[in-house]
């Protein structure tokens, strides 16, 4: 782990900070909290930043603003910038290789199976970009002179709580789907396990995913969860990393604006998903069009 | 002022429809009296006079209609072969049409609606919604929901007063095809075209406890949608009993599909056809009484245009006839109960201490019954309590723009986002328009339109889930993603 080795006998090792990812920045907590994180063992990796409510509405700022911007972009312009994304990924292998393996306890071999899943889930999202309209949309034969179609339509700011236990590929599974049909994210982290989170959030910032697409919140998941459930500007939220016992409040907080909630569940993120995950954060329009000369 | 046309009264004759004093409940195939719920009287809301007595079920009630469902779905309805699951739908849509006349009857007497509503519009629909499902039924693994997908179990669906059987026909249809068995709670003030379709079921040979009818008010909808036994929950109504229903139903594994209010803008460009566009307007907001979640209650016309709009639709509503819902030369019906009438006039109240003008041809109102006359509200802010919240009713607020792109800025300014309409000659900046709008479903040189094959359903707070088409089956699938 690079904040652990030092590299060379004597070198002493120039480590990160790990910080926060709103708006394209990396701003530290406004609360000025931090937390250990460690390893398996317990180990000390690093110090990661506690997200605030404060950082949190910042965040839904920052992904709302941003909405326009990306879901507007062509299907083939975000296919392309989602797919730099997995370049980039691939070119940091080691680096989470390392953190995958301090933070979720695995041998090297298969952290690297997880961090490969992780970069091939985020090409497989990559190139449903321009796909997910022709296999969710349809022409409908109603009856009458219009061409009435339905298009899938991103749902809006959509706020993630990450898999707890599969710190990148389960992030990974949870963001992709958001992000490749328009949405924008605000995603807080695994709560144990941020590092691979914010190294992800670095690739993003180098990639050319607009500032504000995806925001990477660390801290404690019961203190930040309630606010992205009851925040009447997020449209959807994504369960994945509640625990069992948080799951009935966040959902009694989401129903408030009538967010659209993905439930946890027990998910093998290793298993290809199918395309469920982002139809989730979509809606579908249904145009009627007049016929006539 | 044009002079409206006089007719002759040509009342639809109420013979068709055999009333009987009092229904019970209709649970595994056959009426029963209720074990602890009881009586209360629905009335036509176009006379007050009482149409029948009906049950008020009570939890065991539901307790036992939910049973029913789940021996029927356990028993039979799942063991089914697919293809047969649909023969019985086209049963049923078949039924429907052969008894359309005497549904249509029926159903503008217990909802207040005009006949010819009830007659070319509702009822048509339910036949066809069933008539679609039914062929989806033995087709599921081509939907696009993986090669074989599963119902979910016992659905538990509470549906609205203004669209009585064609509600039930968008919650039964799709639920039965997907393999689903069902509890229905209908409206309250309109339980009576629901019971006449569990005679159908019985007419189809629909195996017992497939279907099941609750009537009752919001503590019957309560205990059906938060029975233990319930896997899956259907409700369209209110924004604010549709949030308690996602509270209520938080931490369980019930999928839900929610279709609630809306405060859908009717935007009127200054190159539209002008009395396209009025008629447009005048099914946007006037048809059926208003009492539509996606009615076009906000008209935005374009600021050029908003004489030559407002002259021409305050001419055409001068025509509208109002009164009894039988007669078929009738435009405007009841108001479909008197607390419905209450909010309305509430709300025009409070338009007019709000500073709004407000307008209504001169309308000669029925001595008894729930009337209101048709209502245009003009000098509307968008701040203003009738531009923001559902009324339900014949009102309609306008405002006006200038810009495209005002335009999108002020239809998207609500927290419901059902539907929309667009009023223009030039195809490029329809579909432009659509594109921008946050409504499920936005009509273009129209509105008010519906199709079972055209997915129907809301963004943000007028709730979540399709209604009809290849869409409509996912609520009632197991999908994989669980919400």
């Amino acid at each position: 782990m690079s904040n652990i080795r030092g590299g060379a006998p004597g070198r002493v090792a120039v480590r990160k900070t790990f910080k926060l990812f709103i708006g394209g920045k990396f701003p530290r907590s406004e609360s000025g909290r931090s937390y250990e994180v460690t390893d398996r063992k317990g180990r000390f990796l690093a110090n990661a930043a506690m997200a605030s409510r404060k950082d949190a509405r910042d965040a839904v700022v920052a992904a709302r603003k941003a909405f326009p911007g990306w879901s507007a972009a062509t299907a083939y312009n975000r296919g392309q910038v989602l797919y730099r994304v997995a370049e980039l990924l691939e070119g940091r292998r080691g680096q989470f290789v390392e953190e995958v393996a301090a933070g979720e306890g695995l041998s090297k071999s298969k952290a690297e199976a997880a961090v490969d899943a992780a970069v091939d889930r985020w090409v497989w999202y990559a190139g449903w970009s321009d796909k997910v309209m022709q296999v969710h949309g349809s022409a409908n034969p109603v009856a009458g002179p219009y061409f009435d179609f339905s298009v899938p339509e991103p749902t809006g700011v959509v706020a993630v709580l990450a898999p707890q236990e599969s710190s990148l590929l389960g992030l990974v599974s949870v963001v992709a789907p958001a992000v490749v049909t328009g949405n924008t994210v605000v995603v807080l982290a695994s709560e144990e396990r941020p590092l691979p989170a914010v190294t992800l959030s670095e690739v993003l910032a180098t990639s050319d995913v607009p500032g504000g697409v995806v925001n990477v919140l660390t801290g404690r998941t019961a203190e930040v969860a309630p606010w992205l459930a009851s925040h009447m500007d997020v449209n959807a939220i994504d369960l994945a990393g509640a625990a069992p016992e948080l799951v009935t409040d966040l959902q009694v907080a989401a129903a408030e604006n009538l967010k659209r909630v993905v439930r946890p569940e027990s998910t093998d993120w290793a298993v290809t998903p199918g395309p469920e995950r982002m139809f989730a954060h979509l809606e579908t329009k249904t145009v009627w069009h007049p016929i006539g000369v | 002022m044009p002079k409206k046309f006089d007719y002759a009264p040509a009342p639809e004759s109420r013979a068709i429809v055999d009333l009987q004093p009092s229904y019970g409940l209709f649970i595994n195939g056959e009426f029963v009296d209720p074990v602890d719920g009881h009586a209360f009287k629905t009335v036509s809301p176009a006379t007050e006079e009482v149409l029948a007595e009906v049950t008020e079920a009570g939890q065991e009630d539901v307790d036992r209609a939910v049973a029913a469902a789940r021996r029927a779905y356990d028993k039979v309805w799942s063991k089914l072969p697919a293809r047969e699951r649909g023969k019985y739908l086209f049963r049923i849509a078949r039924i429907l049409q052969e008894r359309a006349r005497e549904l249509a009857v029926l159903e503008s007497l217990d909802n207040g609606k005009p006949i010819r509503e009830s007659r070319d519009v509702d009822i048509p629909l339910v036949a066809a919604w069933f008539f679609h499902y039914a062929g989806w039924a033995d087709k599921l693994d081509h939907a696009g929901y993986g090669s074989n997908p599963r119902p979910l179990g016992v659905a538990g669906q509470v549906i609205p007063w203004n669209f009585p059987l064609l509600m039930l026909a968008w919650k039964v249809a799709p639920a039965l095809a997907c393999g689903n068995t069902v509890v229905l709670k209908p409206a309250e003030t309109t339980p009576l075209t629901a019971l006449l379709f569990a005679e159908i079921c019985q007419q189809a040979d629909l195996p017992p406890g497939v279907v099941n009818i609750v009537t009752g008010a919001g503590d019957t909808g309560r205990a059906l949608v938060e029975h233990a036994d319930v896997d899956k929950v259907a409700f369209t109504g209110s924004t604010d009993v549709g949030k308690m229903i996602a509270r209520s139903t938080a931490g369980t594994r019930k999928k839900v599909t929610l279709e609630l209010g809306g405060k859908a803008a009717n935007i009127v460009f200054d190159d539209a056809p002008v009395d396209q566009a009025v008629e447009g307007i005048v099914n946007g907001i006037f048809f059926n009484q208003g009492h539509v979640c996606c009615a076009g209650s906000r008209l935005l016309v374009q600021e050029n245009a908003y004489d030559e709009v407002m002259t021409s639709l305050k001419r055409r509503l001068g025509t509208l006839r109002l009164g009894d819902p039988l007669d078929k030369n009738t435009d405007i019906g009841a108001i479909n109960s008197s607390e419905q009438l209450a909010r309305i006039r509430e709300l025009s109240e409070v338009g007019e201490s709000e500073g709004a003008a407000r307008w209504s041809p001169p309308c000669e109102l029925p001595d008894k019954g729930f009337w209101f006359p048709p209502t245009v509200f003009t000098g509307v802010s968008q701040a203003h309590r009738i531009a923001r919240e559902e009324i339900f009713g014949p009102v309609l607020s306008v405002l006006t723009f200038r810009t495209p792109a005002e335009a999108v800025e002020k239809a998207n300014n609500t927290p419901y986002g059902l539907s929309a309409g667009v009023w223009t000659d030039k195809g490029s900046r329809i579909l432009w328009m659509a594109g921008q709008l946050r409504a499920g479903v936005v009509w273009a040189n129209t509105f008010n339109r519906f199709d079972p094959s055209s997915p129907f359903g809301g963004y943000k707070e007028s709730g979540y889930g399709r209604e009809g088409g290849r869409h409509g089956l996912e609520a009632y699938l197991d999908v994989g993603v669980s919400r």
